[in-house]
């Protein structure tokens, strides 16, 4: 009687993220949702967004980021006070404290990919490597939404009204 | 004696900073131009900046229509596109009302973004949105007027980003301001705002 139960969960699970980048463990980190967006003709910056969990008893800290695409990739913060923006270079990375989950999203933290050699172009996700301090190295895909676009998108690849 | 010298130049010294002074002062003062009445605050006024076909635009193409104006530069990776990407969404939820709007992005990159670069930019959203580029003295008059703050922050590498007001500035169709829209506002708000701004068109 159970099994099915799990079984439909789990496809249904399964079912409901078909499309997003895939999500990835290195060690005891979890990197989810991996996404950044598709840039404007003759942007020269694009953010990155991702979300690390830390399962592990040992703090961590993602310390590098690197992409083909990008010359440049950083690590930034944006502060947004008295609606002012204000975007800051991170040189000693992103901690990763022992037990939480660390959010890189729009309005704050991100991978910040510079000095792009193409644009980043919705069709096809884009790999980026990310360095942590204590875990290591891995090679993640990102996908890509619309310019500008709040959140990745569930549905890769909609054939909606492109207005380009 | 030298120390009279030196107290004759000290006061000379002082008028000059006081001269300079009241000189900014004055340029800071409102050119009396959208004059928003009694009791709105004094944002707003004459500008000159040039469009993404290379044309001269001032205040008063915008004249007539209220406008959403908006201050950022194409370097800027995250808030100046969600916000245009946010922008379109509005004007497409506006329907057939949009068109009672202006819409602009000014860039405050004058070193970096052109006419072109804007062109470039801005046609990965609504085709509504003029991109709007200036020279130092004409982004320096039209932030003073719009009391947008922007600093340029250098970056380790030489390069630099650029801190900036991130509001969308509303205003009537004489260049009065009415209000803004903030980053992160909820999309139900920012489109009722924008209804109303274009009910009074």
């Amino acid at each position: 009687m159970r099994f099915p139960t799990y079984t439909l969960i789990a496809a249904m699970l399964f079912a409901a993220t078909p499309a997003l980048a895939g999500d990835y463990t290195l060690g005891k980190l979890d990197i989810d949702r991996p996404w950044t967006r598709a840039t404007p003709p003759g942007a020269k910056a694009a953010g990155g967004f991702v979300t690390i969990a830390n399962s592990s008893a040992e703090d961590d800290r993602l310390v590098s980021a690197s992409a083909i695409f990008a010359g440049r990739v950083e690590l930034h913060t944006m502060d947004m006070t008295d609606g002012v923006m204000k975007m800051r270079h991170l040189p000693d990375g992103i901690p990763v404290p022992a037990g939480e989950t660390v959010s890189l999203a729009p309005g704050g933290l991100h991978v910040m990919f510079m000095e792009l050699k193409e644009p980043i172009s919705e069709a096809t996700p884009v790999p980026v490597s990310l360095t942590f301090e204590k875990a290591g190295t891995i090679e993640i895909e990102m996908s890509v939404a619309k310019p500008g676009a709040p959140a990745p998108e569930n549905h890769k690849h909609m054939h909606d009204e492109g207005k380009n | 004696m030298s120390r009279r010298a030196l107290s004759i130049l000290a006061g000379a010294v002082l008028a000059l900073v006081l001269a300079i002074v009241a000189v900014a002062t004055m340029n800071l003062s409102p050119s009396g131009q959208s004059g928003g009445g009694s009791g709105t605050a004094d944002i707003g006024g004459a500008f000159t900046l040039t469009g993404e076909d290379g044309t001269i635009v001032t205040e008063a193409d915008f004249v007539g229509k209220p406008t959403a104006i908006f201050f950022g530069f194409t370097f800027c990776p995250d808030v100046c596109p969600t916000t245009l990407y946010e922008l379109s969404g509005l004007i497409e939820a506006l329907g057939p009302d949009a068109d009672k709007l202006n819409y602009a992005f000014v860039s405050v990159d004058w070193q970096r973004d052109g006419p072109a670069e804007l062109a470039r930019y801005t046609s990965s959203f609504d085709d509504r949105i003029r991109g709007l580029a200036g020279t130092e003295e004409q982004i320096e008059a039209i932030t003073k007027a719009y009391r947008v703050y922007y600093k340029k922050i250098p970056t380790d590498d030489g390069d630099y980003t650029i801190d900036h007001t991130a509001s969308v500035y509303l205003m009537d169709g004489e260049g009065g301001f009415v209000g803004t829209l903030s980053y992160g506002e909820a999309h139900d708000s920012m489109l009722e705002k924008l209804k109303r701004l274009a009910a009074s068109a």
